[in-house]
Formats: structure tokens, C-alpha cells, sequence
């Protein structure tokens, strides 16, 4: 344990004073209905060369904490308590002070890489400037020591590309860049912001590693602050869970994923869908939703979520304290947690809603898809558009859909999963190949009335609940819209909207309601009720969980789960998240650059991944284990996805692929030329792979 | 999290098939204000505004009631007082040809109200469903009415409103059927462009996937999103139109004698500001009134339903 706000710990191997530190942080922003308290007195320690990982849902704080430490909060917010940066404290200092602070002695990486960088300036030039407003430096020094940065940071052939322009490159690259930005002038802390969470996940483990590499080659702290607990375990050495503004536990990274002893820690390890459990464990949903800062109770702010919760809890907030052989936590119970004699997650019997997908497959095709090609023209010139090339966008892709059974297309972005989705949600005649949905083909019926049931067949939740729904209108509104649409009358409309708000779990009240008035998970469940308002057979989820927090993730996971049982539904669902599809899917498809590269049952795919890119796709996701994270084997791919404009002749992987430069020549000739047949794997009915060297 | 659910429900139980967290009554909802009385307690906290509507309120009340208070009509010549200053009889005063001018300003209000008012609606609901309409057909459609709204911004509107306008004959109805036609192009653009933004949202596509008719989508999801944009071009429309209707009766090419608008009036007491300042003075007087107002109201009404401006939020004030 390093992070000490205690003096008495024992000094910790790698540093020696603090190069941060942070006390009672408060950080409060104006509202209508007051002041809102975002932020309730943080405090921390940062030790140099330590990282310390700050992990919260939306709204907890996590990022005021960040912009607070750095003094970007907006001017109307308010901000008191003690930022001592190497005895310095940061707090109510002009912005002048701050920018001599800023870039010099912090440095920070945010989610965006491509907003954080002036898209007017080479990235060359970005790096020079950097360096020249804190040192003195000439614009030919500043401009080498700008390309020793990039070759740092993995940038490949730096001296070129100092010259290009944020926007020439990629997602992944980018990130790289503002790491570089971040260390340019040696600071003594980093404050990295959900650096990831923008990125594809085998490109995320490249970002954490340069992250990692940058922290050591300056020695300094870092605060790594994100969502996504796998991220953490495999990073930082302390945690500090953060809930309602406040930390309700800090413990070194072992002892914290060892035993979780804030009930909220631990109700939230449970919720993660993991990729790596031999078998699919129930997930354990944290029922209710986060309080809103706005309007706090007055005891402990996860009572009313807390399976475990006393009387007491309720009545007062428990403060941060240490609990013996464990770090920090504020639950009243910690003692009894942490030497288990209390199990958070409450008396027992919830493991059962859960028994995991029952493997269907004997119902009707829903839907078919033979062939599927997508190609969208790339063309140059503003008054005579020329054709100057073609996206693959989908390249002959089939698979077919029984009713009951859930299909995940998984793939990084620009994959070709959602244009696929897309393909079969815009019910017309594909460029090329067939669409079958419920046995009538797309684009042969002509009449309204069956274009109508066709439609009536196939509906989609969308990833963003809050972007789905219109705004302004209320949620009984929203129900009405797919009925009027087939023509359905006044009555028979609100009979079913009340049918529809119990189904998805929701209180008949709820329908008076604008979307702004719901919660994240609320507005989840009206798409999906919404979704379901026509009877379909088929139902498209396009990322639907994406935009969800852990805790509220796992109660609409099991919701699907109950829904496509009791109206034996089928589902097409499109993710980036293995783990995710993991919980929710009988069968998977793995998407690379518009090919179907491997498909199988979840659980064969899981457990015996034939194809290159799906076991790497794999390895790459971060286990929320440090032991795991720390000791399991890697296949790290090189570089990011590319173009499906310069599709290879052979392969499409080819240019990635890791057994590609192991194999043999005679196997080479064959991945660069040929294109690879999908293979079963023997013994496994199902499992099709398409590969020449696995 | 309230206090009337504390001890009896321990824990939510996040298995039963309803889950727990729509039933609870989450807090914030109870103090959850309607997104209307959000906006009008923003706009309350305009004081500019506030006075804007309360000088609307007056000019309104003076253009119908005002008519109770006198015995003339704005029509009618008093030959026993030509050109008298404001006095007991006549309150504002008569003209050179005895016409009781607090008459005549009451009806060239009425006047004036009447062509704003209908012209900004008439410019607006045509702009919104051709803006809009372009914007979500996309493709010919768009480059059409593009073409015929960036033509129509380039052709001298004001002469060839003057010239049709004069040449049939100063019927008011005629003039607000003239300045819609040639007043909707500007307002068109702008919904054009925000609503090239509103038809990439996921509720838009969504409603395709539902099977939404376009037209129903436009009328249902794109035009209510523009709601604070027309709002706000709705007031200031009303300004624009009081100028240029004046301007052109002013000019002689709008409202035609005997009948009397604000514009008329100016024009006719423009020549005597000095030897008979009040003819000149109450129309002037009012124009500015009805047009300082109603920019007060919209820009009230923009602050207030733009989220992100800083004078209509809690701390703001002006």
C-alpha cells in the first residue's frame, strides 16, 4: 500500500514525499435547484512512479476530481480544499499561475485525442510549442527533442511524421501523441482521463502500455481515472473507489480485488461481465440507479442500493476509515466484510434468475443473409465528384438467425457490424447477395401493406437510449409512435403501452415522463419496450449496453435474457465488448473489415478460439483481476484496423496477423494471395473458422 | 433514499422479474420541474424581458380598447380643428385635415399588429416545412429548394415589393401575401442547416426503422426540435416586418390612404416635425415601443431556452 493520507504507514519502496497531494477537495457547480456538490472532500496522496487509479460510474465525480486538480473547472464552479503540488497549492490560484503549473508539472491525457490536439498545427509543431512555452529552447532543439517524444511513444518513422496533421492519423495514434504532449516537459504527475475509453480494445492495451512507458520514463505519478475496472487492475497499484463524489474505498490493487469491502466495490466487481470464467457466471445486478448529486439522502449514499445496509447507514454518512489489513472505507460494516463474516451482496438466492442462455436453435429462421456485400463509393472533388475508389464496407457475409436465439457480431470499429445491422434494417434489396427475414426475401414484396409487416417483423434498440428517444416528447408519446405507425387504434394503443411499460420492468407512471426525467437504465428499457411494441420476431441491438453503466448494465442484460425467453425472440446483437456479448449471446461472429473471420458458439469461441485475430481480440480485453491481468499470455497485434478501401488480395488480416510471421513461406504465398474458405473445426458443429495458417 | 422507504425494504432485490429500481420513487423526479416552467422560470429571470411583455401587454390592450376611449374614428375630419396640438379633445392631437390622431394611432396599431403578426407566422410555418422538408429528403429535392432560396436572396426584394405592392392598389391582405412571399428565404436557410443536423439524430432514424412516414417525421420529430430557434425567429420576424411595412408605407408603396397605418402616419407627419411635432411624434413613439418589446421578448426567450447561455441560468442575472 503506498497511497497514505495516514503518516504512520510504513514508507513505501518507491518514493519518498508525495508529488501530489489532495485534501478535502470540494467541488460544487450552480444549478436550478442550487448548488450541486460533485465533489465531497477527495483526498489523496500520489507518490512518485505510483499509479493510482480513480474508478466511478458517470456522475460520481471522478472527472471534477481531474479538471479540479488541474484547475480547468468552469468559472462558475467553486472549488475549495488543499491541491499541494510539491508543497504548492494549486487551489485559488489565477489562471496565469496555473498555466505555468499546467503542462510543466502536470501533465494530461483526455478521452479524445482528437479534440485535444489544434487540428491547424503538425503534430510536430504541437510538440515543439509545448515544449518551448515552459523551456527555453530554440525552435531547432525543441523541434528534435519533439521527435525523440514521438519515437518514445511508438510513433513509427517520427521524423516524417513530426510533419503531418492531427486528422492524417489514426484514433490509436493520435492518443500517442497527446501522451507525448503529456510528458513533453518531464512533469511530476500525469492525469489521464478515460484515455481509452475512445479507442478499439486491441488498441487500448498498446495506449496502456505507452502510458506505462511514459510514467517511467519521467517518474512520475499517475492518476488513471476511468470506468472500466479491468483497466485498473492491470495498471494501478491503488484504487479509489469513487460514489456520489466521494471515495468509499481505497486499497492497494491486490487487497481491493481480493476482497472488495465496501459493499458498493464489491456489488460492482459482481455486475462486470468477464471474459476470461471458464463458465458464464450469473451476473448479480446492483439494483437501482446511482442518487443524482443534486439531491443526496442524508446517510450513506448507497443504503438504499445496499443489500447489507443497517438502520444506521441510513442515518448518517460513514466516514472514510481505516479498516485493518485493507487500506480505506467508509461502510459502517467493514470490519465485518473484510474478515467475511458478511457477504455484501446480501443474503443469499439471487443466483438463480440468471441460468444463462438457453441453447435454442430448434425455432424458425428469422433471419437469413447469404452473401451480403456493402460498398460505398469514395469519391474526390467538390463540383465534379469523381469516383476515385470503393469501401468494402461488407464483403460477402452470411449467417442465419433462429427464432430464441441471440447472434453477437463482435468487431473493432469499422469492422462492418453495424453497416451489416444497418443492411438488414433498411429492408430494401442488398447490392448484391439476400436478405431473408421470416421467410419473405427483402425487396421482392412491393405492396405497402407487406412492406408494413416486414417492418412490423424487425426492430432496433439503439446504443444511445438518450439519443433514441425524442426529447420532447413523453414517454407514452414515444410507445404510440411504432403503433400508429402499423395503424393500430386508440385503444388497442394504450392497452399495449401498459402491457409493454410491465414487461420491461417499468411503473405505469413512468409514461407522462420526458426522457431528460429518466434514469440511464430507465431510458434503456423504454427502447427496447419500444422495440418490442410492434411483436417483432427479430430485434436489432446496435452497442445497447455501451452507453450503460456497469451497475445498471447488468439488470438490462438480464432483462434480454428474460425477454427472449417469454416471447422467444431472436436477437442480432452488434458489439465491440467480447465480454458483453459473452453474457447475452448463443452464437458469435467475428467481424474483420467486412468478413466474417469466425464464427461458432459462444462457449466453443470462448474456450478453443481458432482464428488469429478472434485470439486476440480476446487477450486483449482487461481482466478486472490484477493476478489474472498480471500473469495470462497476450497475443498483442500490431498496429490498428486498416482501410477497407486497399483491401489485401489474400487475407484481410494478413497485414496484422501474428501467426502470418511465423508461418512458412509456401503458407505466406497462400495468405497474401488467396483468400481463406471458412473450415469447421472437427468435432465442433458450428465452429467455422477461415484461416490458412491456424 | 427517501425516508419513507427505509427499513422494511432492505435491499432491492435486483432478481425479481420487475426491477426494483423503476419502482422506487427516485428522488429526483419528485423535484423534477417540467421543461416549461424550467423555461418560463428562465425567462422570469430576464428583467429586460419581463419589461418587454409588460410594454407587448399595453400595446396590445391600447390597439383594442383604445378605440372606447374617444368618440372619433380614425376616418373622420374634425374642420373645427385642424392641426391642433394634444389638448382635452383631441388627446394626440389632429392633422392638417382634422383627423383625430390618438384615433388614427390606435387603428395604425391595429394595422401594423395585424400585418407583423400574420406575415412572421405566415414566413415562418412556410419556412419550417420548406427548410425542414429539404433538409430530411436531402438529395434533388434539396438542391432545388436551395437553388430557388439562394435566387430569391439575390433578387432586390425591396423594389419588387414596392412595385407590386403600388401596383395593386395598397390592400393591406395584399401586402402581407407580398411580404411572405418575399420574406420566408433567410429563415429557410437557417432551419435548412439546423435541421441537416437534427435528421442525422438516432430518433430520427429510429422512426424509419418504426416505419414513420417522412412527412410524419418532419411534423412529429424535426419541427418540434427547432421549437426554440422558431420561437425566437417568430419575435424577431415580428420587428423585421413592422420596419419594413412602415418603411414601405412610409415610402408610399405600403398601406394606401384613407386607410392608416403606423407607416402612413409617419410618413404624413415626417414633413411638419417641427411646426406640428406631435403628428410625427406618437406613431414614432409607438413604433419604437412595439419593436424595442418585442426584441426584449426574443432575446429573453432565446436565453431562456438555450441551455447552455449564462444570463438565464441560476447564478446569471442582467
Amino acid at each position: 500500500m503506498t497511497l497514505t493520507t495516514t503518516r504512520t504507514d510504513p514508507a513505501p519502496p518507491t518514493g519518498t514525499d508525495p508529488v501530489l497531494s489532495v485534501r478535502d477537495l470540494r467541488i460544487s457547480f450552480p444549478s436550478e435547484a442550487g448548488p450541486v456538490e460533485a465533489v465531497r472532500g477527495v483526498g489523496f496522496d500520489l507518490l512518485p512512479g505510483r499509479t493510482l487509479g480513480i474508478v466511478g460510474e458517470s456522475g460520481s465525480g471522478k472527472s471534477a476530481t481531474a479538471l479540479g486538480i488541474m484547475g480547468l473547472l468552469p468559472p462558475s464552479a467553486t472549488m475549495s480544499g488543499e491541491v499541494l503540488l510539491g508543497g504548492r497549492d494549486l487551489v485559488g490560484l489565477g489562471d496565469r499561475e496555473l498555466s505555468g503549473v499546467r503542462g510543466k508539472s502536470i501533465g494530461m491525457v483526455f478521452q479524445d485525442p482528437l479534440s485535444s490536439l489544434t487540428p491547424i498545427h503538425s503534430v510536430g509543431r504541437l510538440l515543439r510549442d509545448a515544449l518551448r512555452v515552459h523551456q527555453n529552447l530554440t525552435k531547432q532543439a525543441a523541434w528534435e527533442q519533439a521527435v525523440e517524444l514521438l519515437d518514445l511513444v511508438g510513433i513509427p518513422d517520427p521524423r516524417e511524421r513530426a510533419r503531418s496533421f492531427p486528422h492524417e492519423f489514426s484514433g490509436g495514434m493520435r492518443q500517442r501523441v497527446v501522451i507525448a504532449m503529456a510528458i513533453a516537459n518531464r512533469p511530476s504527475v500525469l492525469v489521464a482521463d478515460e484515455p481509452t475509453t475512445a479507442l478499439d480494445v486491441t488498441v487500448q492495451a498498446q495506449i496502456l502500455d505507452v502510458l506505462r512507458l511514459a510514467q517511467r520514463e519521467t517518474g512520475a505519478g499517475l492518476v488513471l481515472i476511468t470506468h472500466d475496472l479491468g483497466v485498473v487492475a492491470g495498471y494501478a497499484d491503488d484504487i479509489a473507489v469513487m460514489y456520489a463524489g466521494r471515495f468509499v474505498e481505497r486499497a492497494g490493487v491486490d487487497e481491493l480485488f481480493r476482497r472488495p469491502t465496501m459493499p458498493y466495490t464489491a456489488r460492482l466487481l459482481a455486475a462486470v461481465p468477464t471474459v476470461d470464467s471458464g463458465v458464464r457466471r450469473p451476473l448479480a445486478a446492483i439494483g437501482g440507479e446511482p442518487p443524482t448529486p443534486a439531491d443526496l439522502p442524508p446517510g450513506c449514499p448507497f443504503a438504499s442500493r445496499c443489500a447489507v445496509a443497517l438502520d444506521a447507514c441510513r442515518a448518517e454518512e460513514p466516514a472514510l476509515r481505516e479498516v485493518t489489513g485493507h487500506g480505506h472505507v467508509a461502510c459502517l460494516r467493514a470490519e465485518e466484510v473484510a474478515d467475511g463474516t458478511l457477504d455484501p451482496a446480501g443474503p443469499a438466492d439471487r443466483a438463480d434468475e440468471h441460468p444463462g442462455p438457453v441453447r435454442a436453435g430448434a425455432g424458425d429462421v428469422v433471419l437469413r443473409v447469404e452473401d451480403l456485400v456493402r460498398t460505398f463509393p469514395l469519391t474526390k472533388g467538390a463540383l465534379l465528384k469523381r469516383r476515385v475508389g470503393t469501401l468494402h464496407a461488407v464483403n460477402g457475409v452470411s449467417f442465419e438467425l433462429r427464432a430464441g436465439e441471440t447472434l453477437g457480431l463482435v468487431g473493432e470499429s469499422g469492422s462492418g457490424k453495424t453497416t451489416t445491422l444497418l443492411e438488414v434494417l433498411r429492408l430494401r434489396r442488398p447490392e448484391s447477395g439476400r436478405i431473408e427475414i421470416a421467410g419473405t426475401e427483402v425487396g421482392t414484396v412491393q405492396s405497402a401493406a407487406d412492406v408494413r409487416e416486414l417492418r412490423q417483423n424487425v426492430q432496433i434498440v439503439m446504443q444511445d437510449p438518450l439519443g433514441a428517444l425524442d426529447p420532447r416528447l413523453p414517454v407514452h408519446q414515444l410507445l404510440a409512435e411504432p403503433l400508429q405507425a402499423i395503424g393500430r387504434g386508440r385503444d388497442a394503443i394504450r392497452t399495449r403501452i401498459h402491457e409493454l411499460l410491465t414487461l420491461v420492468g417499468l411503473d405505469a407512471s413512468v409514461g407522462d415522463r420526458f426522457p431528460a426525467a429518466l434514469s440511464g437504465g430507465q431510458r434503456q428499457r423504454i427502447g427496447i419496450a419500444r422495440a418490442l411494441a410492434t411483436e417483432p420476431k427479430l430485434l436489432a441491438l446496435d452497442e445497447p449496453l455501451s452507453a450503460l453503466d456497469v451497475s445498471v448494465q447488468a439488470g438490462v442484460i438480464n432483462l434480454l435474457a428474460r425477454l427472449k425467453r417469454e416471447l422467444g425472440l431472436a436477437y442480432l446483437v452488434v458489439a465491440h465488448d467480447l465480454a458483453v456479448v459473452r453474457y447475452i449471446s448463443d452464437r458469435i461472429a467475428v467481424m474483420y473489415l467486412g468478413h466474417i473471420v469466425e464464427t461458432g458458439d459462444t462457449e466453443t469461441l470462448f474456450s478453443d478460439p481458432r482464428h488469429p485475430y478472434t485470439r486476440a481480440l480476446l487477450s486483449a480485453i482487461p481482466v478486472p483481476d490484477p493476478q489474472r491481468e498480471r500473469t495470462r499470455e497476450r497475443v498483442v497485434l500490431r498496429g490498428e484496423l486498416p482501410s477497407a478501401a486497399r483491401l489485401p488480395a489474400g487475407c484481410a488480416f494478413v497485414d496484422r496477423c501474428p501467426l502470418y510471421r511465423l508461418a512458412g513461406d509456401d503458407v505466406r504465398q497462400r495468405c497474401r494471395t488467396e483468400r481463406p474458405a471458412p473450415r469447421v473445426v472437427a468435432g465442433q458443429p458450428g465452429h467455422v473458422y477461415a484461416c490458412h495458417a491456424a | 433514499m427517501t425516508s419513507d422507504q427505509t427499513t422494511d425494504a432492505p435491499a432491492p432485490s435486483p432478481l425479481g422479474h420487475v426491477p426494483p429500481a423503476a419502482l422506487l420513487p427516485v428522488p429526483r423526479d419528485k423535484r423534477h420541474i417540467g421543461l416549461g416552467r424550467l423555461y418560463l422560470r428562465r425567462f422570469l429571470r430576464n428583467r429586460l424581458a419581463i419589461a418587454g411583455v409588460v410594454i407587448l401587454l399595453l400595446l396590445l390592450l391600447f390597439s383594442s380598447f383604445g378605440g372606447l376611449f374617444t368618440s372619433y374614428s380614425y376616418s373622420d375630419a374634425d374642420f373645427a380643428a385642424l392641426t391642433q396640438p394634444p389638448g382635452a379633445e383631441h388627446w394626440f392631437g389632429t392633422n392638417q385635415g382634422g383627423n383625430d390622431i390618438y384615433a388614427s394611432a390606435v387603428h395604425g396599431l391595429q394595422r401594423s399588429l395585424a400585418i407583423a403578426v400574420s406575415v412572421s407566422v405566415l414566413t415562418l410555418v412556410l419556412a419550417a416545412v420548406i427548410g425542414s422538408g429539404a433538409a430530411y429528403f436531402g438529395g434533388r429535392v434539396e438542391k432545388a429548394t436551395l437553388a430557388v432560396i439562394h435566387f430569391l436572396l439575390i433578387v432586390p426584394s425591396f423594389l419588387i415589393l414596392a412595385l407590386v405592392s403600388h401596383r395593386l392598389a395598397g390592400d393591406w391582405r395584399v401586402l402581407i401575401v407580398v411580404l411572405t412571399v418575399f420574406g420566408w428565404m433567410s429563415t429557410a436557410r437557417v432551419i435548412w442547416s439546423v435541421s441537416t443536423s437534427l435528421r442525422e439524430r438516432d430518433y430520427v432514424t429510429a422512426a424509419e426503422f418504426m416505419g414513420v412516414r417522412p412527412l410524419r417525421i418532419i411534423v412529429r420529430h424535426i419541427i418540434p426540435n427547432l421549437g426554440s430557434l422558431l420561437i425566437v425567429n417568430l419575435t424577431l420576424g415580428v420587428v423585421a416586418t413592422v420596419l419594413s411595412e412602415t418603411a414601405l408605407s412610409f415610402l408610399g408603396f405600403g398601406v394606401q390612404t384613407p386607410d392608416v397605418s403606423l407607416g402612413t402616419m409617419l410618413a404624413a407627419g415626417a414633413g411638419t416635425v417641427t411646426s406640428a411635432p406631435w403628428l410625427f411624434a406618437f406613431p414614432a413613439g409607438l413604433v419604437v415601443l412595439l419593436t424595442v418589446s418585442m426584441t426584449f421578448i426574443g432575446d429573453g426567450l432565446r436565453d431562456a431556452l438555450d441551455p447552455t447561455s449564462v444570463t438565464g441560468a441560476a447564478g446569471g442575472r442582467r
